[in-house]
């Protein structure tokens, strides 16, 4: 364990790769603010995290759909973070979604609207303070749209884009952006679903990766949790649309 | 679900459900009658497989506190051994109590009061429990430790999960000075030189035999006799001048892909491994070496899904413990049994235990021996017999690896039997909580 001042802020912190994500910082001694919309089931990651590391653990209350709340919630954090990690994501019920308009509507704003005007904050943040770096988690169901999941996959390509903008704007500053795409991974959302083990991973694998892709000196932009994933997503991708649509996916 | 213990004999279908926050508990416990917790499934028989439905404690897997400076540690039951020592060993903090694998869950550790290497002098996992949370069949919590409901605590500590779903418990780590063992091994040449050394290794904090099972006649009972202690800081420093001091879990490379075939064990090839065994350890006898912590304590840990090895119609794992006074005769007995009957068994571990904890708890004043056997048509009645000799020394067998014992045998040898029924009643556990063992010795 190596001891630093540094400080990270993870959104999402109920979720299984949001535990092993912040879990990841901690054990390299980083400080950890956890945000989340259920304070309680944070405290239970935040205890355990500070009790497997002795690193300080914090827990906040932010609701990802309320956007008139961030600015606030964004100055009410003790510190201005010095890397920002947003995990949240809900695949929602694609059946239901193409029914209820306001089941899409949540899908799209809790994996893109919601993620996307916080990151926003933050960057205007960190720009004027001249450093910071944010992570965020999207999915390789943004690559392409799909009949089985493409509202899940939309609101997904929308953060995708976003986060390349970000960096976009952001590079010339040296503040690094970065997109994950974690491709299956073995958590609670993913119970009881058939997975193929070679493409899957745990959670601790995807908190690693965030960690190694923003701490390395490669300077990644994109990363594929498992790198089988970026041939898979560079096949997928290559099919003509006329002979895709005709596919069950 | 078809579940299956460590030992992968017997099988059963069983419904399964995760629990993934505490609070969830009242509701699964009352979804049926027949329900059992089960940890991470190391409990080699029918110990874990719920009657009905068999309720999984892995997603209760929270750390809640640590106070570095008493040692103390508050965790929920799901929580593995395994991320435990990942956690504290570079920390300097060591488990009061491990058996022989870290794949276990703190409420499996509880609810089979596991003992480990130093039982002697130290005692089972239970003894070092300060505290508790007990979700009975109710669905109402219950905190109890040696001194808050000390029955229901001393029913809940060894009694299988029988008396409620163990979901939280707080006990003491002892600080270390490095995760180094400073190992010494003994040759005995028979079983009494066996209990011999270990009598004499009663000063040591971990002592252990490993017999050569196939070694008859004036041999029987021939021994490597491993006595351990955690090494000084100054002893690393000296031995191993570039080691880590407290270094992390060593991961495992070995792996048993695929079933073996049943007769890869056959008398030949372990009466082989058993010879080169003994005469590497034997080399190293009287001097003193430093083991890194995990594979001393933890050698088939390194060996993913070791249990393979014996087969698809699994294996047992035979643990009896019988008291001092009666211990040379009935061990002989149980060794010259196995000897002749040419079942192989690869591993035989003989083991000084002190004094007992709780009611259903294995461990009392003797000594215990394990045998791994291949299930065939004919271990059944080898057991049989040996069981016969157990309980006629005034011993017992252990509960977690159990998967065949007679109610007879049970009886004789769990004398509180009685009192656990009458706690397990009192609060509605009867029948409520039950798993395919405690269905098989009706309790």
């Amino acid at each position: 364990m190596t001891e630093n001042h540094k400080t990270m802020l993870l959104i999402g912190a109920t979720s299984d790769i949001g535990r092993a994500t912040a879990l990841a910082y901690a054990q390299a001694g980083w400080q950890i603010l956890l945000a989340a919309r259920n304070t309680e089931a944070a405290q239970r990651n935040a205890d355990d995290i500070a009790t497997r590391t002795g690193a300080g653990v914090s827990v906040y209350a932010l609701d990802i759909l309320d956007s008139a709340a961030m600015p606030g919630f964004v100055d009410g954090l003790p510190v201005l973070p010095d890397t920002v990690v947003c995990v949240v994501g809900e695949m929602g019920d694609q059946d239901r979604a193409q029914i209820e308009p306001d089941h899409a509507a949540m899908v799209f704003r809790t994996n893109f609207e919601g993620p996307a005007l916080l990151l926003g904050l933050f960057a205007n943040r960190f720009l004027t303070r001249g450093s910071g770096a944010i992570v965020g988690v999207s999915s390789v169901a943004g690559d392409r749209g799909r009949g089985t999941n493409y509202v899940y996959g939309a609101a997904k390509a929308g953060l995708t884009a976003f986060l390349s903008g970000l960096r976009n704007r952001l590079a010339p500053s040296g503040l690094r952006v970065i997109t994950v795409k974690p491709g299956f991974v073995r958590t609670r959302m993913t119970a009881g679903m058939k997975l193929p083990a070679l493409l899957t991973a745990n959670p601790e694998e995807v908190g690693a990766a965030i960690f190694a892709a923003a701490q390395g000196r490669r300077g990644r932009d994109v990363i594929y949790v498992r790198p089988v994933w970026r041939g898979v997503m560079s096949v997928i991708g290559a099919i003509p649309e006329p002979i895709f649509k005709k596919l069950k996916l | 679900m078809q579940l299956e213990g460590w030992g992968r004999y017997p099988r059963f279908e069983s419904e399964f459900a995760r629990i993934d926050d505490p609070r969830a508990l009242p509701g699964l416990l009352g979804r049926s009658r027949g329900i059992i917790a089960r940890g991470n499934g190391r409990a080699y028989g029918d110990a874990a497989i719920g009657e009905r439905l068999t309720l999984g404690a892995l997603g209760l897997d929270r750390m809640k506190a640590f106070d570095p400076q008493t040692g103390r540690l508050t965790v929920e039951a799901g929580v593995l051994l395994a991320d435990i020592l990942a956690a504290f060993v570079p920390r300097g903090f060591f488990p009061p109590v491990v058996p022989g694998t870290k794949l276990v869950t703190v409420g499996g550790m509880i609810a089979a009061d596991v003992h480990g290497k130093n039982h002697h002098r130290e005692g089972s996992f239970g003894d070092h429990v300060e505290r508790l949370t007990l979700v009975q069949p109710s669905g109402e919590a219950v905190v109890c430790g040696p001194h808050d409901n000390p029955d229901l605590f001393r029913a809940t500590v060894g009694g299988m999960g029988l008396t409620g779903v163990i979901t939280e418990a707080t006990f003491r780590m002892k600080p270390i000075e490095t995760g180094w063992i400073r190992q010494r091994t003994v040759v005995a040449g028979d079983l009494a030189g066996a209990l011999k050394a270990l009598d004499e290794s009663d000063a040591a904090t971990y002592s252990v035999a490993w017999i050569d099972c196939l070694s008859r006649g004036a041999d029987l009972g021939r021994s490597l006799v491993f006595v351990g202690e955690h090494a000084t800081r100054q002893e690393v420093a000296s031995d191993l001048p570039r080691a880590d001091i407290l270094p992390q879990s060593r991961a495992g490379r070995l792996g048993v892909p695929i079933d073996l075939p049943g007769w890869t064990l056959n008398k030949a090839s372990v009466a082989a491994f058993n010879e080169v065994y003994f005469r590497q350890g034997a080399k190293k006898s009287g001097t003193s070496f430093l083991a890194h912590w995990d594979p001393y304590f933890f050698p088939l840990d390194g060996v993913h899904r070791w249990n393979r090895i014996y087969g698809r119609r699994g294996f047992f794992q035979h643990q009896c413990v019988v008291p001092p006074f009666t211990a040379h005769a009935a061990l002989s007995e149980i060794l010259d049994r196995i000897t002749r009957s040419g079942k192989a068994s690869f591993l035989a571990v003989l083991k000084k235990m002190g004094a007992g904890g709780s009611l259903m708890s294995f461990p009392m004043p003797g000594y215990t021996l394990a045998l791994d056997l291949r299930v065939t048509d004919e271990t059944f009645a080898l057991l049989d017999d040996i069981d016969r000799i157990v309980v006629a020394a005034g011993g017992r067998l252990y509960l977690a690896k159990d998967a065949r014992q007679s109610r007879q045998t049970f009886e004789a040898g769990y004398p509180a039997l009685g009192r656990f029924n009458d706690i397990r009643g009192a609060i509605g556990a009867t029948g409520h909580l039950a798993s395919h063992l405690s269905s098989r010795l009706g309790i």
